[in-house]
């Protein structure tokens, strides 16, 4: 079968074996801790700086601009040297601030997304933990992360980062429900909670397939509260610049802003990879029931391609949104959410525990 | 003595618990003390995750530290300000409370010690969500119905509550 070609465990079962047979166990357990840390941080650093350069095109493009064009061709290399800029920049020390959750702010927010993307599926075998409760550890780690946004606002000790944090608080903490509920809804379809399982689950046809109405209206639902929680336009007014300069990171600077930065775009990474597992298949191929040549076909493309083009394309769309959609005030915002995603999502679970028990699903 | 990767976790994670559990009594700022509160129930989680027990682990994060220290920080923003420092605390004081925990410390550990816990050979299960919300919904021995119920009915009479205090409020203002 075409699939044992595309499967990382074998890989990673041979990097175990040799790492045993080299040092004791205790010492190759934590080489291995390592290894995985640093390739999850490179890849960290990669996808955040090349979705800030995604981001600056595609609005260029939008709005009828070039974008970056000096650094390197196409400007490719803009971002790499904004990171070396904000790396020597210097930190600007403030005199009234909480000085300890000043400092420890910028660190919880970009830990707890480093911990939620540690969860995802890349490609068979390409997974760090596989928890079989998969979905709700990422909703729980990421629930987190509001944390470090309310100290940084709360100890810069300035009036527009406290508003900036209290609105962002009050957005993410609200909006986190309806990215719940709608995972909840497509949990009960899969049946399960662990990614690998879910993934097998998908392997005749997609979920948003298999469970049509209930499951396009949860992936509907799940893209507008998830745009809203990674607190990207039209839901960015925490940052909105005319009212509140920056919002909660308008006292930091240099690597600290970067931090938040980065946090913002792998947050966004976070929403499209969790999209592309629970809606789109994950790394799992096109299959359509029936049509044996097809999903042959479809199986010679490798696994990572399919899980980074269906990544890509959710990506697309939530910018997309930002730079099309005018930004919403703060009683619409709450408004769109309690009254209308959260019951839509209630009544929407219903349905689909309905339709999985009568066994409508496809 | 040979120490296992486990044990060296374990104490990482109950030395983060008790230095994060002292400085969050100790400290005379309000919003920190709600950080290192964090921090410990963080660690708290983590000793879940050591026993395989991945879903209190999750719960515990996200209903703790996700959810109540969310709170408690969303109304020390709404009342404190950065400037705010308690009082220090009188010497009398601090030393009845260290005495009061000392003793509690030698009561448990006196308990403990004298309790004779078998060594289990089990290997760790890891335990399926599947039996956690059987066993939450079931109504037969070992089921959990009658709490979960009587649990929901609360909450939504305190939600109601809360909201009727509110709207009170509201029109009293006009």
């Amino acid at each position: 079968m075409a699939f044992s070609i595309y499967d990382f465990t074998t890989t990673t079962k041979a990097i175990d074996l040799f790492l045993n047979d080299i040092m004791s166990p205790f010492w190759a357990t934590v080489t291995e801790l390592v290894i995985v840390g640093v390739v999850f941080l490179a890849f960290y650093a990669l996808v955040g700086l090349y979705l800030v350069y995604a981001e600056r095109k595609i609005c260029g493009f939008i709005q009828c601009r070039v974008g970056p064009n000096r650094v390197g061709p196409y400007g490719f290399f803009q971002t790499i040297a904004d990171l070396i800029k904000l790396l020597m920049k210097e930190l600007v020390y403030i005199k009234n601030a909480d000085k300890i959750l000043f400092n420890v702010a910028p660190f919880i927010v970009i830990i707890t997304s480093f911990l939620a993307i540690s969860a995802i599926p890349f490609a068979k075998g390409l997974h760090a933990m596989d928890f079989n409760i998969g979905v709700f550890y990422i909703m729980a780690v990421s629930s987190i992360g509001v944390i470090g946004i309310l100290l940084a606002g709360w100890s810069s000790n300035n009036k527009y980062s406290l508003i900036g944090a209290m609105r962002s608080g009050a957005q993410i903490v609200s909006y986190e429900l309806s990215v719940g509920l709608s995972l909840i809804t497509m949990c009960v379809l899969a049946g399960t909670m662990q990614f690998s399982e879910m993934i097998e689950g998908q392997r005749d046809l997609w979920f948003i397939f298999k469970g049509h109405v209930p499951a396009v209206i949860a992936f509907l639902v799940y893209i507008i509260a998830g745009t809203a929680e990674t607190n990207r336009g039209p839901f960015d007014l925490p940052e909105a610049e005319s009212e509140l300069t920056a919002g909660f990171h308008t006292e930091y600077s240099g690597i600290k802003f970067a931090f938040f930065f980065l946090a913002e775009y792998m947050n966004m990474f976070l929403i499209a990879c969790l999209a592309t597992t629970v809606f789109w298949g994950g790394w799992m191929p096109l299959h359509i029931p029936g049509w044996e040549t097809f999903n042959h076909v479809m199986d010679y493309i490798p696994p990572v391609i399919w899980f980074i083009g269906k990544t890509v394309v959710v990506i697309y769309i939530i910018m997309w949104f930002k730079w099309t959609f005018p930004r919403l005030r703060i009683d619409q915002l709450l408004t769109l959410e309690w009254k209308y995603l959260l019951p839509i999502n209630l009544i929407n679970v219903l349905l689909m525990a309905f339709i999985v028990l009568m066994g409508w699903s496809l | 003595m040979h120490i296992t990767g486990a044990q060296i976790m374990f104490i990482i994670f109950s030395a983060v618990i008790i230095i994060f559990s002292i400085l969050t009594v100790t400290s005379r700022r309000i919003l920190r003390a709600a950080t290192f509160l964090l921090f410990v129930l963080i660690a708290t989680a983590g000793l879940y995750f050591m026993l395989n027990y991945q879903f209190l682990a999750a719960v515990q994060l996200a209903l703790y530290a996700g959810g109540i220290i969310v709170l408690i920080i969303f109304s020390i923003l709404l009342t404190s300000h950065i400037s705010q420092k308690f009082e220090p605390i009188s010497w009398k004081k601090s030393i009845f409370a260290a005495l009061a925990s000392v003793a509690g410390i030698i009561i448990c550990l006196t308990t403990i010690l004298n309790y004779n816990f078998k060594a289990d050979s089990l290997a760790a299960i890891e335990i399926d969500m599947k039996i956690i919300g059987r066993s939450l919904l079931s109504y037969n021995k070992d089921g959990f119905v009658l709490p979960f119920e009587v649990i929901s009915i609360l909450l939504l009479a305190a939600m109601v509550a809360s909201l009727v205090i509110a709207k009170k409020a509201k029109t009293k203002q006009q």
